[in-house]
């Protein structure tokens, strides 16, 4: 298990810094469900990592937000978007997001105390994945 | 009674030794995994995609993972990438040249320090970039530097080898 710190302001209404616990046990198999928050390794900069849900499991078709193309998603990668589409920089800017740079599935918040609890998967609505 | 005293201090003394024995142990395999994880790691390489420079049947090589955390890792060199297919596997490619390419892609490679074009020395039996694009720097797991095994393949297989 890991700690990590982030600037979750694209996963919240308000910009706080949340500390979120984050399982690595998933790493074993890269078994990931749509729903599931996790952290990756940025696609543009490895250094840089982010907190996402994902929206989409490789093999399934989602529809580009903004405009009319169904997209599948190629064997290997997820979507992910943040929960604030409004301000989230995510897979509408870079694309589909290889398995391989996920560095484990978020958890719980443990930091605020009154933000404590469980991160639960859950799609966003109006998103449908085929 | 002086008979359990002994049997006592035996014992506490016998549990001192296994305590100290398994702490030296636990310390050892901790050193192991940091080495192995950030510092450098042998590894079992097998397949045709870097023939003639990697064997079919399997080479032992050492792979170093402190030039992929910085981030250079150029052309020429010979890396262990997670598959942008399936990320349970590891494969090995050569870094492409960002420049000059001896081999002609479909699509023209991105030509930004954020992905990297791999390609397998073997261009007849490899699965690399000119199937699934770029790949970016975080799928890069380490820089393969030295084979160990087999013995006639001993030796450093820097760049351009």
């Amino acid at each position: 298990m890991g700690n990590a710190s982030f600037l979750w302001n694209a996963m919240t209404k308000s910009i706080t810094d949340d500390y979120v616990l984050v399982e690595k046990f998933c790493l074993a198999n890269y078994k990931f469900t749509d729903g599931d928050v996790i952290v990756f390794r940025s696609p543009n900069n490895h250094k840089e990592k982010h907190i996402k849900r994902i929206i989409a499991m490789p093999g399934d078709w989602i529809k580009v937000p903004h405009s009319y193309d169904m997209l599948k998603i190629p064997e290997g990668h997820c979507w992910v978007e943040g929960d604030n589409s409004a301000s989230s920089l995510d897979s509408r800017s870079f694309g589909p997001v290889p398995l391989g740079l996920v560095q484990g599935r978020v958890t719980h918040i443990v930091w605020p105390p009154q933000r404590v609890g469980q991160v639960r998967r859950s799609i966003p609505e109006g998103r449908f994945s085929l | 009674m002086m008979g359990v005293r002994t049997i006592l201090g035996q014992w506490r003394s016998t549990a001192k030794e296994v305590w100290d024995r398994t702490l030296i142990v636990a310390k050892f395999l901790c050193v192991l995994h940091v080495t192995n994880t950030y510092i450098c790691t042998p590894t079992l390489v097998y397949g045709p995609s870097m023939l003639p420079t990697l064997n079919l049947t399997g080479d032992v090589i050492l792979a170093e993972r402190i030039s992929t955390r910085l981030g250079k890792v150029g052309p020429g060199d010979i890396v262990l990438v997670r598959s942008p297919e399936n990320p349970r596997k590891t494969v090995s490619k050569r870094v492409m040249g960002m420049e000059g390419d001896r081999v002609t892609f479909l699509v023209d490679p991105k030509k930004s320090d954020r992905c990297r074009t791999i390609v397998g020395d073997n261009v007849y039996a490899s699965r690399d970039s000119r199937h699934f694009g770029p790949v970016p720097c975080g799928l890069i797991q380490a820089k393969v530097f030295f084979r160990i095994w087999p013995p006639e393949g001993f030796g450093s297989l820097r760049q351009g080898e």
